[in-house]
This record gives C-alpha cells, structure tokens and sequence, in this order.
C-alpha cells in the first residue's frame, strides 16, 4: 500500500471509529475514494474498531457492493429481477455479456466497463433496466444499450 | 405569460426515461423566447408511464404533457399560445388524468406537486401538521391514535404498528431507536423510493412522531445503495430539516430530541429483513436474528427499537394530522387505510395506485395498468415481490386485503404487482425463485442456503424432463423444509412463487 492509500484510510478510519456501527459507513468511504477496499487495509480497520481481521473480511464479502480489486471505469449493472425479465431482461443480459465479453462481476479486457448483476433498481414500470454508475437507464433493450455504451465511448474519446 | 410555472419531474424513473434532455432543450427554448417562467424540478406523480411527465400550470390549473421528449418541447410551448389541446402530447389538466383522479392518496397527496425539497410546498399542503399535533400529546395519546388507526405495517409482514408501538413506549431503555426500513428490494416495487424521492419530509415527519411516541431521540434510515437519487435528495432534505430545528436537540423549541441520520446498504437483498437490517446497521453482515427477543424489546445495540418501512412512517403523518378514524374509515377487514399497489412489469401503464385495501388485482391490471405493454394477453401476475406467489387469471378477483391473499396462499406483501404475458415460462420463473434465494440468503438458516440450491438443481431436472413424479414430489418436500425450517421470509417463502408455479401452470414442467 503506497502512503497515499495508507492516509486515505487512515482518515476514513479517523471519521468513522467512533460512530456507532461504523464499519459499513467507514467501507463505503474507502470504496467511494479508491473504488475498492484493498484486502491490506484490513488490519487497520480491524484494529481501530477493535474487530478481527476476519470480521472485517467477513463484513466485505457479505456484501454485493463492497470489492477488494478495483472496478474497471465505468459499472454496468443489469437488472436481473423479475419486473425486468417480464420485458427482455433474460435477452438483455445475454446480449451483455456477449458484447462485452464478460460475465457478471467480470471487467473487460481494456478496463472500460465491469459487468454487474443487480436485483431491482425501483424502476419497475418501465423495465427493463440497467444502471451505468449513477444513471438508471429505462426500456432498455440490446440496441439501446449497445447506444448508451457507445456514448461512453465517445464520451471517453 | 406571466406567473407561467413549468413542472419537469427529476426522480429516477423520468430521468431514467431522459428528462434531463428535455429539461436541457426547455432551458434553452425559455431563454430563446425571453419567456418569463420558473422552472420547477418536481418529483414524480407515479405515473411513470407518462414520464417524463411535463406541467404547465397557468391561472391555477397544471396541464400535462407526456410522455415528453426532447424535440417535443419547441412544439409544446408554440401550443401553449395558441391551442394546448391540439398537441399530440396534450393529456389534458393533470388533476382530471382518470389514473390519478380515481385514486385515494392520502400517503401521495403531495407527490409531483412540487420540488420535493421546498420546506415551504410541504407546509403549504399541510406538512407538519401531524407533528404540530403531536407535540401537544404525550406518548401514550401518540400511540393510541396509532392503534385506533388500524395501520399495519406496509413493509409486507402487516404487523399491526400500534401494537409495536406500544411495547417499544413501554419497555425500559436507556437509548431507544426508530429506523426506518428503506431496503426496499423487491421487484416491482417502487412506492418507498417514490416517497422518499417526492416527499422526503413526510418520511422525516413520521420518523419524528415515532420517536415522540415512543420515547426515542435517534433515529436511522436504512436505505439500499441501488437508489442513488433518493440518498441525494434524503441528504438534502434531512440537513434542510435539522436547519429549520425539526430535527435536532430541540424540535421546533418543544424541548424535545430527535436526531436522524441517514446509512446506506450494500447491495444485499436480506437487509430489508428487519433483524438483518439491524445487525447491518450495527455494522456486522446482514444475519437474521432469531425471534424472540422482539426488535421492539431488544433491536438495535439491544436496546427497543421501532422498525417501519418507509410507508408506515409516512402514513402516520395522516393518522396524526386527520385523526386515527379517518385513516380507518379506508379499507376493509382488518387491513385499514390505502394500499400503494405498484403496477410493474409487462404493463401498459405502470406506476403507483394507491387506493383504500379491497379492490381485486383485475381492476388494477385492467383498469389501470391497461393489460400488457407487449400487447399480449396476461398469463401470470406475481404479487407481493420475489416471494410472492404467481397468480392465474382464475385468482385475480381476489380483493387487495392481507387476509384475502393468506387465504389463496399467496402475500400481498409491499403491494408489487408484476405482469407477465403469455410468453413467460413458468419453469423459469420457479427456477429464478431458487436461484435468487440462494443468491441472497444470508446463510443461516440450512434449508434456505443449501435448499436453495438443491431447489435450483430439482428444477433443472424438471426442466430436463427427468424423473417428473419423482422430482416434482422431491421439489415439493423440498419447498416444506424450506417454509417450516427458516428463520426468515426468505427461506420461508420462497416455495411460495415455486409452488404456484407448479400448481397454476403444471404444462410449464411437463
């Protein structure tokens, strides 16, 4: 861990050691910061809210959103739920994972995009959906999707 | 065009359908046209399939246009001058759309009114006036018009929340807490997140009154990472409320406490069980607890605690404000007040309908939702979220009513009524059932963590045409192991949409 990360952590530590329940609010802070928790932080998250190593370890993998390897640039979560597969969802995440050549929780090759699978975004009546960072995509099919990802392309160009 | 107001919803779903390209063309259109108007970013009405939904308000009536692109915005202001109602986009005043005129919001009521976060718009349309009353009760009077309301949790369980209440306020605690479940991770359900999104005072408002009643000064709202536009707005409105001391050490000098403070889950769908929640928001994994003790006994850091879901918070606002009997004279049976059933999936019109309990899903698919999107006929309508069971037409005079539901082995749930057509494939559904299960169970309980996966494989035999009387019997002792050796609901009830898939739609498996 270079001293940049080892700060970045210690001030997340700082900020959240003494509220209450603290840890899920203090990995979501090193995540939001660095895009993942690095497995060597571990140890001094533990120490600091007097955990064990393996309670921190097991907090992180308990939960979908919490990565200990960092994310390509963008994240593309495909709906999986049933409100989405009653309009095309089961197509939509086939043609994902081929176009992009990924399975789920897979990045692709040039580090562009990590592949997700997410189990509602509420917005259910206009399904199917997709979220791609922060943005929920609605009525998605393979055309629009394959246009939202070219946009991100271009975006990047 | 004096005092002209635009309305262009900023929720989730409109901005997911592109209300940000329209709000862009708009912006640039108003100032083309030196018009002079004010531009409000609203929250939604829950009409989503008009999204982005636009309103014009002129001399006191809104017009609505939607579902509003882009390119469309030129067009819409040209007809405001000359004939609103000659636009192919035109829906008429938006108080006369039938879909929302028919409906009885007492939880909605201001949803899609205006900017969610305006102190003032809340006011205006009587927020805080529960909270007025309720500061001149003591906690034992809070309560009892809670009780005498009839509400019943909206979160899916339908535990009656008076008597929730009323053993929080009567266990001794040193710390007590009110949190207020916002995990709201079923499919086909929105209603949480439209509330929070287009009225996130009346949440905080209930919250408050909760705390009152039962003696607690902290409070958390636990809401699930998936909706990242309800934490901006929740941020927003909880800091605009501590400003105006609605929050804080001193509610609005009454002398009384309450602090909020806003967690965000992780992605894991079993948060949204309430013991899991709290052992979340202790910062453990999200394990469910095993019953007793109660939450209201020992929750959170094992002090009493009330747990809500978002719904049930916000309908005591009504309760405090109108009285308990006015909320009660909505429904029927035992289930009392206004359901917010959320019409998802393959629909023509999906969106929000809140009505008192009692109408039976066929008027909500029919009337409202207007059959499928695809255009197909409907084959199987799962209520009540991934849990729920799936329901043939032979089902769907059943009355909206928790106990109406019980009875034809099904849940309402948290209201999420999902529209399949006739292309869906019943084997695959009951499939997905397990496999979510398995995904999701917090691994506690053995029946759900390997049942689960057993059930996937069963069915995948079934799929494969192997063994069918042999499997079918295994997947059905499999589905009892599950419901009566689980903690939770999600053990528990999983066999619930497997089973009616096999029971409704047996040509699936065979």
């Amino acid at each position: 861990m270079d001293d940049d990360t080892a700060a970045i952590i210690t001030s997340c530590i700082e900020q959240y050691r003494e509220v209450p329940g603290g840890l899920l609010p203090l990995l979501h802070a090193v995540q939001d910061k660095l895009g993942f928790v690095p497995p060597d932080s571990v140890p001094s998250i533990a120490k600091a809210l007097q955990l064990s190593r393996a309670e921190v370890h097991g907090v992180i993998s308990f939960y979908h959103d919490f990565r200990d390897v960092p994310a390509g640039n963008h994240v593309l979560q495909i709906c999986r739920a049933e409100a989405c597969q009653a309009l095309g969802a089961r197509a939509l995440e086939v043609h994902a994972k081929s176009s992009l050549g990924v399975d789920f929780g897979g990045t692709t090759a040039d580090g562009a995009i990590t592949l997700e699978a997410v189990y509602c975004l509420g917005n259910c009546a206009c399904s199917p959906s997709v979220r791609l960072d922060d943005q929920i995509h609605a009525r998605v099919d393979a055309t629009r999707l394959d246009e939202l990802l070219a946009d991100l392309g271009d975006a990047a160009g | 065009m004096m005092g002209l107001r635009i309305f262009l919803p900023r929720d989730t779903t409109a901005l997911a359908l592109g209300a940000e390209r329209v709000a862009l063309v708009l912006d640039e259109e108003v100032q083309r046209r030196e018009l002079t108007v004010d531009i409000v970013r609203n929250g939604s009405r829950g009409l989503f399939w008009l999204e982005p939904l636009l309103e014009i308000e002129q001399g006191g009536t809104r017009l609505a246009f939607g579902p509003m692109t882009a390119t469309a915005v030129p067009g819409v202001l040209d007809a405001l001058l000359s004939d609103p109602a000659g636009h192919p986009l035109y829906l008429g005043p938006t108080a006369d759309i039938s879909y929302l005129k028919t409906q009885q919001r007492l939880t909605f009521a201001r949803a899609g009114t205006g900017d969610p976060l305006c102190l003032d718009n809340y006011i205006a349309q009587a927020g805080f006036a529960g909270l007025e009353n309720a500061l001149g009760l003591d906690s034992q009077e809070i309560v009892n018009a809670v009780t005498e309301s009839g509400l019943r949790g909206r979160g899916g369980a339908a535990f009656p929340a008076g008597i929730k209440w009323q053993t929080v306020l009567d266990t001794p605690g040193e710390q007590k807490y009110i949190v207020c479940n916002a995990d709201e991770g079923d499919s086909g359900t929105f209603a949480d997140r439209l509330l929070m999104e287009a009225d996130p005072y009346q949440l905080i408002e209930g919250m408050i009154i909760a705390g009152l009643a039962v003696g607690a000064t902290q409070g958390y709202i636990y809401l699930r990472s998936e909706y990242p536009r309800a934490r901006e707005i929740l941020e927003l409105a909880i800091a605009r409320a501590r400003a105006e001391s609605y929050l804080g050490a001193n509610i609005r000098g009454s002398g009384k406490a309450f602090q909020l403070e806003l967690r965000i889950g992780a992605g894991a769908y079993i948060c949204g069980e309430e013991t899991s929640l709290l052992d979340s928001l202790e910062g453990k994994r999200g394990m469910v607890r095993v019953k007793p003790p109660l939450p209201a006994i020992a929750g959170l850091f094992g002090m009493p605690t009330v747990v809500n879901n978002v719904l049930t918070l916000a309908a005591v606002t009504t309760v405090l404000e109108k009285g308990g009997e006015y909320y009660r004279d909505y429904g029927t049976g035992r289930s009392r007040g206004t359901l917010a059933v959320q019409l998802a999936g393959n629909v023509l019109r999906g969106g929000l309908v809140e009505l008192a309990y009692g109408a039976t899903l066929r008027e909500l698919v029919e009337d409202y939702a207007g059959g499928t999107y695809s255009g197909r006929p409907i084959r199987a309508i799962q209520v009540g979220g991934p849990l729920g069971a799936y329901l043939p037409e032979s089902q769907w005079d059943t009355p909206l009513d928790y106990e109406a539901f019980a009875g034809i082995g099904a849940m309402l749930g948290h209201g999420g009524v999902v529209v399949f057509d006739d292309s869906v494939d019943m084997a695959a559904q009951a499939r997905f059932a397990m496999e979510f299960c398995a995904v999701e169970s917090c691994g506690k309980c053995t029946p759900c963590r390997i049942g689960s996966v057993r059930g996937v494989e069963v069915i995948d035999r079934l799929i494969a045409r192997e063994a069918k009387e042999q499997n079918t019997a295994l997947l059905l002792d499999l589905c009892d192991t599950m419901e009566a050796g689980s903690l939770c609901a999600m053990g528990g009830l999983t066999p619930y949409p497997v089973r009616s898939a096999l029971q409704y739609f047996p040509e699936d498996f065979s």
